[in-house]
């Protein structure tokens, strides 16, 4: 389903344009015909295999986002070969989940993704509940829904920040995401404590309920945000340089992202319309219409306006999300805190995280622990097709593929 | 030199200063930190130097991507053991006056991951560390805190002297033997000449 939508202006591409729940957008140079900057096919070390020269990126790298480590094998500057390696941040989270209670896991799960703690936190509280059959009372599903879309918003900005900065753009793009990350933190900070570390969602709800002027408090931030999303399209969506960096780089066929199991924003990117907030109806986004954006080409400037047009609809989510919220119990009074031991049996609940597929499998004996104890990173699967997405292009380029993957080490490592 | 006669001087037009505090004064308002991050805490190092918390204000936003060009090392995030390595080896290739800061719980002693398999508890095992914070993470305003600390032991070291610092030494070392994989764990678990397990005494 295609909607047609205005692609010579930037800031028209998040706007509404009729009631279709999807749409789809080009890049504005190929749509315009006048491709920016054209692109040489590179050889591809065509017989001069004894100067190949292999160079290994990280762990300590300022461009590799964390302590992850790429060894490249480059013919020039082309890269011919690529390795991924991990591991250097694991921190035994599932092992440790195994052995504490199911309620001691939840503050773990904050520091599997940074960004966006309350996604997992919502993500692992949704399979606890599925385990042990609770029900989240309304109030709690609103705030849910509400913390979610923030995250998801907070992410995409500081996402669009880093990329930036991994094609050169030092400093200015992303002091502007993290001038507009704080703003989200306060909020974030008002309603649990603590600016990364949530630790919020409780099986059954959530730990305590908003505080008085909370939702005043969103409502101005979500009314301004577009301000600034306008702002960093203005500055960076339409810029020549950002998209003779982009179009074209790191493209990914959607049957490659499909097979490689590839989710999130960036098998969206690739035209593959699949979002867990539409296919699994969890929560309430069913009672918010909202569009799915989709991309065309698969390279890193759609897998960039992905990004810019979600955060647009998150707002979309947020706006009457605010006004409709109603009183009530954020707790359900049934769900018991301590001694919580569900019946043997297992379930995986999944969301739509900021970057992709979050899941959580749980194998219950009855005891307090969980028998087994395991995540579904969306990061470390996205990655693994890095090679593939960079191949034959410069290594500059491969900086910019794996800026858009959006990465997070402590969830890629665990 | 005495105060009075100092105060004297100054209203004449003649600014008499000691060559160390000059020194220290310039060394401690220009600390350029290695860019180096871990994991989450590395998030609110970078908050720290972005808008609103302006690290720059100490003089302290040129993050160096090289430990060549750094003269702080901020232990921003978990060191597992795979990890560990390769700190100390960037510590030993910062050049003296180099400085450490721990940030964050799990650099002090492993945080909310100590009981796992995988992470180091602590990195003053290998590297001797100047400021901790704790946290976690620690707000950016912690870390800000710590730096006026470190800048405060910058002032406090001694050019000249006995007492002076121990980078003027050349018998002191300044770099510290890298652990590596040994058959269990890191080989060897700890460096004696910084870090000695408490003795508790009941
Ligand atoms: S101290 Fe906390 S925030 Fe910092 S790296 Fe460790 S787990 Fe992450």
């Amino acid at each position: 389903m295609t909607a047609p939508v205005d692609t010579s202006d930037p800031k028209q591409l998040g706007a509404d344009t009729d009631g279709t729940q999807f749409m789809t957008f080009h890049d504005l140079a190929y749509d315009a015909g006048k491709t920016v900057f054209q692109r040489k096919a590179q050889p591809v070390g065509q017989g001069r295999e004894g100067e190949l020269l292999e160079v290994a990126m990280g762990p300590q790298h300022p461009s590799t986002h964390g302590v992850f480590r790429m060894d490249v094998v480059l013919d020039g500057e082309t890269v011919v070969k690529l390795k991924p390696v991990f591991g250097y941040l694991h921190r035994n989270h599932e092992k440790i989940a195994e052995n504490t209670s199911y309620l001691g896991s939840m503050p773990y799960t904050d520091r599997l993704d940074y960004f966006c703690s309350l996604t997992n936190n919502w993500a692992y509280a949704l399979s606890v509940e599925k385990l042990a059959g609770l029900q989240v009372p309304e109030r709690a599903e609103y705030i849910r829904l509400i913390t979610a879309e923030l995250t998801r918003v907070l992410n995409h900005t500081c996402l669009a920040g880093f990329l930036l900065q991994d094609m050169g753009a030092l400093g200015t793009p992303l002091m502007y995401a993290f001038r507009e990350r704080e703003k989200i933190l306060d909020l974030i900070e008002s309603l649990t404590g603590a600016r990364m570390m949530c630790n919020y969602m409780r099986f059954g709800g959530c730990r305590c309920d908003l505080p008085a002027g909370w939702l005043d408090e969103a409502k101005k931030v979500v009314a301004e945000y577009p301000k600034f999303l306008d702002e960093f399209d203005a500055l960076l969506s339409g810029n020549e340089i950002l998209m003779a960096r982009t179009q074209g780089v790191g493209k990914l066929s959607a049957e490659l992202a499909i097979s490689a199991g590839i989710t999130g924003p960036m098998l969206r990117a690739s035209g593959v319309d699949y979002d867990l907030r539409k296919v699994d109806n969890y929560g309430l986004y069913s009672r918010y219409p909202f569009r799915v954006p989709l991309g065309s080409h698969g390279d890193v400037y759609d897998r960039y306006m992905i990004r810019m047009l979600e955060m647009r609809e998150s707002l979309k989510i947020l706006e009457p999300a605010l006004k409709d919220i109603p009183e009530g119990p954020v707790v359900d009074p049934k769900a018991k805190l301590r001694g919580f031991r569900p019946k043997p049996g297992e379930a995986y609940g999944r969301i739509e995280s900021p970057k992709g597929e979050l899941g959580f499998y749980l194998i219950s004996d009855g005891s307090p622990n969980p028998y087994r104890y395991r995540v579904r990173p969306p990061s470390l699967i996205n990655l693994t097709i890095l090679e593939d997405m960079c191949l034959g292009q410069t290594v500059a380029d491969a900086i910019v593929t794996l800026g858009s993957v959006d990465i997070v080490l402590g969830e890629v490592d665990r | 030199m005495d105060d009075g006669l100092r105060n004297e001087l100054s209203k004449q037009g003649v600014v008499v200063v000691k060559l160390e505090e000059l020194y220290n004064w310039g060394r401690k308002n220009s600390v350029w930190p290695l860019s180096f991050g871990l994991a989450c805490c590395a998030i609110e190092m970078m908050a720290a130097s972005m808008a609103r918390y302006d690290l720059a204000r100490f003089g302290a936003e040129v993050f160096r991507p090289s430990p060549r060009q750094a003269d702080l090392m901020i232990v921003a995030g978990t060191v597992t053991k795979k990890m560990a390595p390769q700190v100390v080896r960037l510590y030993n290739q910062m050049p003296e006056p180099k400085y450490v800061i721990a940030m964050g719980a799990c650099a002090i002693s492993g945080g909310p991951f100590k009981q796992g398999y995988n992470v180091l508890k602590g990195i003053d095992r290998y590297i001797p560390v100047d400021v901790h914070i704790p946290g976690c993470p620690p707000r950016p305003e912690a870390l800000i805190h710590a730096f006026m600390t470190l800048q405060r032991k910058i002032d406090a070291q001694k050019v000249f002297g006995p007492d002076r610092a121990h980078y003027f030494d050349a018998s002191k070392p300044s770099e510290f033997p890298v652990p590596l994989f040994g058959e269990h764990d890191l080989v060897p678990p700890k460096n004696p000449n910084v870090w000695e397990p408490a003795v508790v005494v009941r």
